[in-house]
């Protein structure tokens, strides 16, 4: 391609410019530019995975999910419109009935992703009915719980621990609605896992299923990572957990 | 007792009784993780489930987590990692199925052998549950035991069956004729009606250079037969031209409910399917190839086997084929377990390697990226039997077939309300009436054509013609009279959607689920026009989000029958107003059922009748 050495190729995206470098797809090039588009199952650090479809935007006039789309010269791309905000907002409501989130309770409120996007897509109801599923919680590790009810199976804990960890301590299991996760090891419990809490696998989970005990609610409202700005001021929010 | 037997725990006894089968299942497959389903099945076949130490000694001797392998095993609805029993009943629950009476067939069965549905006997005996579309719909209904297809089910063949199940009859001396599956061929054109001696395509192909072959198959216009339609000159071209080892993967999983005609394909005509195979492995230079074949075709696997030996023998495989210096080129067989996604091209690939069948993300396209990342030709069963016949005659007289847009014959798959179920073969271009005519359908009103995901047809429209430019199918055509309740013809597909949603994808594995529920909700009388708007809402979203072609077209049952067949639809809608879902009488049917009570006083006063 005769690409202008000196001005490096960009794409257009909701009418501002970005630039991007060969390889990078189009949520990567939009946050290395301070652009926000809404995501779950996309964090910078790993590979995309394009399974929750949040990151949808149109490119071309074809919808395709923005964290597998390469970028590509000229390309126009839409992201912040009503139709797909609208969109989105349906993919939050169904990832809420699908599991158990009841938020005041949860130890993750304040800094969870799925909670902080539904607020910036303005959710204002679950809309659909919730299914209820049957979760069990798995308390066995000694320093970490695992709360099922608030998977939203975007596998970055099973990135994380296959190409970061070398473990392979979490899976996907079942298909369709009965999808789920579960632990390397015969009694299914995380205690009979070699996992860490010095893992990269037990800070990666974008809401609030892989928690350290004892230190919920530590944070006072008011000053957890989404009270003090929205998550689309928060390019990088995986980085702001301690 | 020596003291060496007297040290070992019951623990490590147990495991030898795995090691045992598993070990030469192992060599077989060369300790390759990429062959864990295959694997996994063949252990089934031996122990009847998974067991937890069966995965401890898979997990050593492939080096893979334990979790991988229950995470593969989960996703296969014929991998069982808990016991389903010594005989495992599955009863085909498409909808040809039901109009043919499955539904008593099964509470019969359950009833004679003291089993609920879902569940397994209490002695351990059987489990009877219900699975997709078996591909057997013009023979229906149909059941699965131990994987083994069994058609014709009849009220006496159940009694028959129940007691062979009581008295322990082992599988291979139940009465030949329960498995004595049909071809059923109505109606023969070029490709049923060609003789092919095997080699002769073959033949033709090497007397022409790689590049006039390729030139033969652009020429036919060929398309592909499993739906989409694309150009098979043009994908073969794509590989071949892309670097890396290349494959040959021939499509025969065959999980759209309605189609069978790769059964009957692979059955009779196998020869003309691996020709078309070897012939496309001389055009990309490929030196191995696989046939998936969906697990409800287990049945089909010994003979298909024998096939390939044969042609083998007969230097049409192997090494220099045909004298051939140059021309190496084997098949093997995978078969599928009980996941219809796995038809999609690309989760196919993964399923290839022993993973779950779950879409990749494309682009890269199968044609660069496909088998172990490599440039892979997928085709559908049909494809491959008509390139035969290409190489065979040429192009130019495969392209005089048809029409302008599709050349050639279409295999038909006709079941449902109709005199003469079966396959039938005709040039594209046939109008709906005419296959209804000809299969001696009356009184018709709706066909659905290619299946779950394709069009229903009302009468008003059966003067359309199967085509690319028209009515592009798979195969399936599925008849419904007068006298069926449309409503229920899509309600059955749409259940079929969620149960195959392979989960990857929030829209879809969700969204399906959310539809059967509304179209279950409509079934209770529950429906009102704001479900009509939902029902829209949720197809927007699934047409618009979904990451492969199962999620995209999950909704086309509902919205056809709802476009075309409105009353059926009206007449559950009691309400005008929004009502929820949520019914406190259905709520209590536990109770009931826990009470063994079903009297007036055991219900809440109802304004409707709930079905
Ligand atoms: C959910 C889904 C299921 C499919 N099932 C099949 C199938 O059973 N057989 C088949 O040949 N193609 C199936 N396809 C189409 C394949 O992805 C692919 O297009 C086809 O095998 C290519 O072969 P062809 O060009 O010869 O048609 C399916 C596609 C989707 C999205
Ligand atoms: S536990 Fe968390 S990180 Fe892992 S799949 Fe579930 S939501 Fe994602
Ligand atoms: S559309 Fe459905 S079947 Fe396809 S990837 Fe998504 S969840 Fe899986
Ligand atoms: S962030 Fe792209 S699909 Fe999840």
């Amino acid at each position: 391609m005769s690409q202008n050495n000196n001005q490096p190729a960009s794409f257009e995206l909701d009418g501002k410019t970005i630039p991007f470098q060969a390889g990078q797809t189009i949520i990567q090039a939009a946050m290395a530019a301070g652009v926000y588009i809404p995501h779950l199952c996309f964090n910078p650090e790993f590979k995309p995975h394009g399974s929750c479809k949040l990151c949808t935007v149109k490119a071309n006039g074809r919808q395709t999910a923005s964290c597998t789309q390469q970028a590509q010269a000229g390309m126009v791309v839409e992201s912040d419109t009503k139709e797909l905000n609208d969109e989105r907002r349906a993919l939050l409501q169904m990832l809420f009935v699908e599991g158990n989130h009841f938020c005041p309770s949860c130890e993750k409120s304040g800094n969870c992703q799925l909670q902080a996007t539904a607020y910036e897509m303005d959710m204002m109801s679950p809309h659909f009915d919730h299914f209820f599923p049957d979760r069990p919680v798995d308390a066995s590790h000694a320093e970490y719980l695992l709360d099922f009810n608030r998977c939203i199976l975007c596998s970055l804990c099973v990135r994380a621990s296959r190409d970061v960890d070398g473990k392979n301590v979490f899976a996907l299991s079942g298909r369709g609605i009965k999808t789920h996760l579960i632990v390397n090891a015969r009694s299914g419990h995380l205690a009979d896992t070699d996992f860490s809490g010095a893992d990269k696998a037990a800070q990666v989970c974008p809401v609030g299923v892989i928690l350290k005990k004892r230190v919920g609610f530590a944070v006072p409202i008011g000053e957890r990572s989404f009270d003090q700005q929205p998550i689309s001021a928060t390019p990088h929010p995986m980085k702001q957990e301690g | 007792m020596t003291s060496e037997s007297a040290k070992k725990s019951p623990m490590t006894i147990l495991k030898n009784i795995h090691a045992e089968y598993l070990e030469p299942i192992l060599q077989h497959h060369r300790h390759s993780v990429n062959n864990l389903l295959q694997i996994l099945r063949e252990a089934q076949e031996h122990y009847g489930y998974i067991h937890a130490d069966a995965i401890d000694h898979l997990s050593v001797a492939l080096s893979v987590p334990r979790a991988k392998i229950e995470g593969v095993a989960g996703f296969y609805s014929f991998i069982y990692l808990q016991p389903r029993g010594e005989y495992r009943v599955l009863f085909s629950d498409n909808i040809t199925d039901r109009m043919l009476g499955n539904q008593g067939l099964l509470t019969s069965l359950c009833s004679q052998l003291w089993v609920e549905p879902g569940k397994i006997s209490e002695d351990g005996l059987v489990s009877i549950a219900t699975t997709s579309c078996t591909g057997l719909c013009d023979q229906g209904p149909a059941m699965l035991v131990n994987n083994i297809a069994v058609n014709r089910l009849t009220q006496e063949r159940i009694n028959a069956i129940a007691e062979l199940i009581r008295e322990r009859v082992p599988l291979a001396a139940w009465p030949a004729d329960f498995f004595a599956i049909e071809d059923n061929i109505r109606r023969k054109d070029i490709l049923l009606s060609t003789e092919l001696t095997p080699g002769a395509a073959l033949s033709a192909a090497l007397q022409r250079s790689i590049e006039a072959t390729l030139h033969e198959i652009k020429t036919s216009k060929l398309r592909g037969r499993g739906g989409a339609g694309f150009s098979t000159g043009m994908k073969w071209e794509l590989c071949r031209n892309a670097p890396g080892d290349h494959y040959v993967v021939c499509n025969a999983d065959e999980g759209e409910p309605g189609t069978f005609k790769d059964r009957v394909l692979l059955n009779s005509y196998a020869d003309k399917v691996f020709e078309g195979m070897t012939v496309c492995a001389r055009v990309i230079g490929a030196r191995k190839g696989f046939l998936y074949l969906r697990g409800e075709y287990r049945y089909l696997f010994d003979h298909l086997q024998a096939v390939l030996s044969r042609r083998r023998q007969q230097n049409l495989l192997g090494q220099g084929i045909l004298g051939c210096a140059d021309f190496d080129f084997d098949i093997d067989i995978h078969l599928g377990a009980g996941a219809y996604v796995c038809g999609e091209e690309s989760a196919l690939i993964e399923s290839l390697e022993g993973k779950r069948g779950t879409p990749r993300n494309r682009p890269p396209f199968p044609v660069t990226n496909g088998y172990l990342d490599q440039p892979t030709v997928v085709n559908n069963v049909e494809t491959f039997a008509a390139a035969s016949l290409i190489a065979l005659n040429g192009g130019d007289w495969y392209a005089a077939i048809g029409t302008s847009v599709s050349s050639g014959t279409k295999l038909l798959s006709v079941s449902g309300d109709c005199a003469h179920p079966g396959i039938y073969e005709y040039p594209f271009g046939t109008s709906v009436a005419q296959v209804l005519a000809d299969c001696g359908a009356s009184d018709t009103q709706a066909v659905q054509i290619s299946g779950a995901s394709g069009v229903c047809v009302a009468a008003q429209e059966f003067g359309r013609c199967i085509g690319f430019e028209d009515l592009p199918t798979a195969g399936a055509f599925m008849v419904f009279d007068h006298s069926r309740d449309m409503f229920e013809v899509a309600r059955n597909f749409v259940h079929f959607f969620a149960h195959e949603s392979c989960g990857f994808c929030t829209p879809c594995r969700v969204g399906t689920s959310l539809l059967s529920n509304m179209m279950d909700k409509f079934s209770h009388g529950h429906g009102s026009p704001y479900d009509f708007a939902e029902i829209e809402n949720l197809n927007g979203l699934l047409q618009s989000m979904s990451h492969c072609g199962l999620g995209h077209s999950a909704c086309n049952p509902v919205l056809d029958t709802i476009a075309k067949f409105r009353p059926a639809y009206d007449q559950r809608m009691v309400h005008q107003g929004y009502v929820p879902a949520f019914d406190l009488d259905r709520a209590l049917s536990q109770a009931r059922q826990m009470t063994g009570r079903d009297d007036t006083g055991a219900h809440l006063e109802r304004d409707h009748e709930s079905k």
